[in-house]
């Protein structure tokens, strides 16, 4: 155990939240790899968004560990403190600035000093221009990059939360259900973009949509009431009674 | 950076402090050049009124600064405004000396009144200007740091915030009543002589106060837009729009809230300094609730998040009401009820936050 915990960017030891006497997590644990991309698929209501907030600092577990980078306990920690040691999280919801412009939302991400004082009076730097511009193309907004995140459509700000993530250039990407909204064609894209960052980034994603998950062609973690049912191959999970009764049916 | 600040500055923001420098310049020309006899004569009352209509914007600027740009609704900026209004008063209690009608040269008059002996240590020093121009600053910025501190850590926002910024004037409000704070007690502090040497009835005076409180909102307009137009507004409207979002990109929103709640009541404070010369007065009415709540009132009717509307709308709102009180006094208070549900119901983005709305749709065509 304690070589996993020194080689994993995430670390989770019998996690337990429960609201109001309702286990949304059950003693889960897992771990995942530096530059690692991980799957996690299970029913609605498995407690795969509340695992993702008890990461990123948003719920407190009731008990269990949590670590990041093999020695920083994120328990202890609030969102702004999580997010500056380098975990960036796109919600299952989008959720962007809808008053703001694309290219504003993404300034906002763009990795860099986040105090106060250096808002006042730094702006945008040549760097930070090109970051933009970077994630902008990646995200095929750049014609939209003027207009405000909340005209967008569905499938866009999800596009736009994926390039804030990749703006925020975390050592780990936490993604909610990203392909929710999107065509196939941008699907298959989003699949190919996550396969290619992973390896400099550890990225989780959570996602319903069975092909995407074969796409990613990555180690599947599923879970159910709240704790890990199964893992590994997408094969193998898939193939696993336990999870053909209570996930993807027979 | 030029260039953005010059971008930034648009054309309004330039008309708005071409304005102020022309009332400015202008107003006191009117009062002191121009013989009495003459149709554009301005008297000196109208002066002072109008410095104390700026006084007013200059307050209406700082809360439209939290509230518009950062959603933190303060029904209880009256209290900060108070605050530095009562260092100034100090200051000119202090500069009677022996003229008082008890002629202690130490002691103002109600001091000797209640038969104290000794100048309470909260007065000391308040005899030098620099000093008390350096408390109605720290004093309002010190009080909105702590309350601020405890109020953004522990996450309290929307009405609960409000409600406490409410209690937090009225607590105010019962402590500057009692005689034995030492700020005067209910009468306050009045019967100013002179500020800096210079009589404060003097036609002079007034015309000067009213130009530096031009000055002085200008200024505070300067570094409100500069404040906005940087990256630190940028994350302010976040605030406003998305706080949790904004926590998970990794900004400390409490520090900016502080930050900006901070400034924001420095420059209430100022507000209050220079409203009080001009008025001649100040006493713990100026901590009502209602006041407060009348100034969120003048940055709705102006268009909240404009900075220009705020101190526009403070304007307008003061002169309809010196206007009805005096036409209708019993009138008032159902007039700014009606004025408030008016603009909340028919012009929710206010007078400037309207206009500039659709001068943009229809000058620019669909930019954003
Ligand atoms: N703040 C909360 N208060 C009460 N119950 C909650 C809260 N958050 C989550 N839950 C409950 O915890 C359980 C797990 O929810 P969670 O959102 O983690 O599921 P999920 O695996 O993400 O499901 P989905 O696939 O539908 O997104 C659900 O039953 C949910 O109703
Ligand atoms: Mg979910």
């Amino acid at each position: 155990m304690t070589t996993d915990l020194t080689d994993s960017i995430l670390y989770l030891d019998a996690v337990s939240v429960s609201f109001d006497g309702f286990k949304a997590l059950n003693d889960l644990s897992f771990v995942v790899g530096r530059g690692e991309l991980r799957a996690i698929i299970g029913p609605n209501g498995a407690g795969k968004t509340t695992m993702m907030d008890v990461v990123t600092g948003k719920t407190r577990p009731d008990k269990g560990a949590v670590v990041f980078d093999g020695s920083v306990d994120l328990t202890t920690q609030d969102e702004s403190a999580i997010a500056s040691l380098g975990i960036g999280r796109k919600f299952q919801k989008p959720t962007v600035f809808d008053y703001q412009t694309v290219e504003d939302n993404l300034l906002l991400a763009v990795e860099g000093p986040r105090t106060a004082f250096s808002s006042l009076f730094g702006w945008r730097s040549k760097v930070t221009a090109y970051q933009i511009y970077e994630a902008l193309s990646i995200i095929r907004l750049g014609d939209l990059k003027y207009r405000l995140a909340g005209s967008l459509s569905h499938g866009q700000k999800q596009w736009l939360e994926i390039g804030m993530l990749l703006a925020q250039n975390p050592k780990l990407l936490l993604v909610d259900e990203p392909v929710a909204g999107m065509t196939d064609a941008e699907t298959e894209e989003t699949a190919r973009l996550l396969t290619s960052i992973a390896g400099e980034h550890a990225v989780v994603v959570v996602e319903h949509d069975m092909s995407f998950v074969r796409a990613l062609d990555c180690k599947v973690t599923c879970l159910h009431e709240g704790t890990v049912l199964a893992e590994g191959t997408i094969d193998s999970v898939s193939a696993n009674d336990r999870v053909i009764d209570v996930y993807l049916g027979r | 950076m030029i260039k953005f600040l010059f971008h930034r500055f648009d054309k309004t923001a330039a008309y708005f402090i071409a304005a102020l420098a022309v009332l400015g310049v202008l107003i006191p020309i009117l009062n002191l050049a121009l013989p009495e006899a003459s149709t554009f004569h301005i008297p000196t009352y109208l002066v002072s009124l109008w410095g104390k209509y700026l006084a007013y914007a200059l307050l209406a600027l700082a809360l439209d600064l939290v509230w518009g740009y950062c959603g933190i609704l303060s029904l209880g900026h009256g209290a900060f405004f108070a605050l530095g209004g009562y260092a100034m008063g100090m200051y000119l209690m202090r500069q009677i000396g022996s003229r008082g009608v008890y002629a202690d040269p130490i002691l103002p008059d109600f001091m000797v009144f209640l038969n104290w002996k000794e100048l309470p240590i909260t007065w000391y020093f308040f005899d030098h200007f620099v000093y008390a121009i350096a408390m109605v600053i720290l004093v309002p910025s010190l009080l909105a740091l702590i309350f601020g501190w405890f109020a953004f850590r522990s996450r309290v926002t929307g009405v609960y915030l409000s409600i406490i910024t409410q209690s937090l004037t009225y607590a105010l409000l019962l402590a500057f009543f009692r005689n034995d704070m030492g700020f005067g007690g209910n009468n306050g502090l009045t019967d100013f002589k002179d500020i800096l040497g210079f009589s404060i009835q003097a036609p002079t005076t007034r015309a000067i106060l009213f130009s530096i409180t031009a000055l002085m909102l200008a200024l505070g307009f300067i570094v409100a837009r500069a404040m906005v137009a940087s990256r630190f507004g940028q994350v302010l409207a976040s605030i406003r729009d998305a706080e949790s979002r904004t926590r998970f990109l990794g900004y400390r929103v409490e520090n900016y809230k502080l930050m900006v709640f901070v400034v924001s009541a420095a420059m209430a404070g100022i507000a209050g300094a220079l409203y009080v010369p001009q008025v001649g007065i100040i006493n713990p009415s100026e901590f009502a609730p209602a006041n407060s709540i009348e100034a969120v009132i003048w940055v709705a009717v102006g268009g909240r998040g404009t900075l220009i509307g705020a101190a526009i709308g403070a304007v307008l709102v003061n002169f309809a009401k010196t206007w009805l009180t005096g036409t209708f006094p019993d009138f008032w208070l159902y007039g700014l009820g009606a004025l408030f549900i008016g603009v909340t119901l028919f012009l929710p983005k206010g007078i400037i936050g309207t206009l500039t709305a659709r001068f943009n749709s229809g000058g620019k065509g669909d930019t954003a």
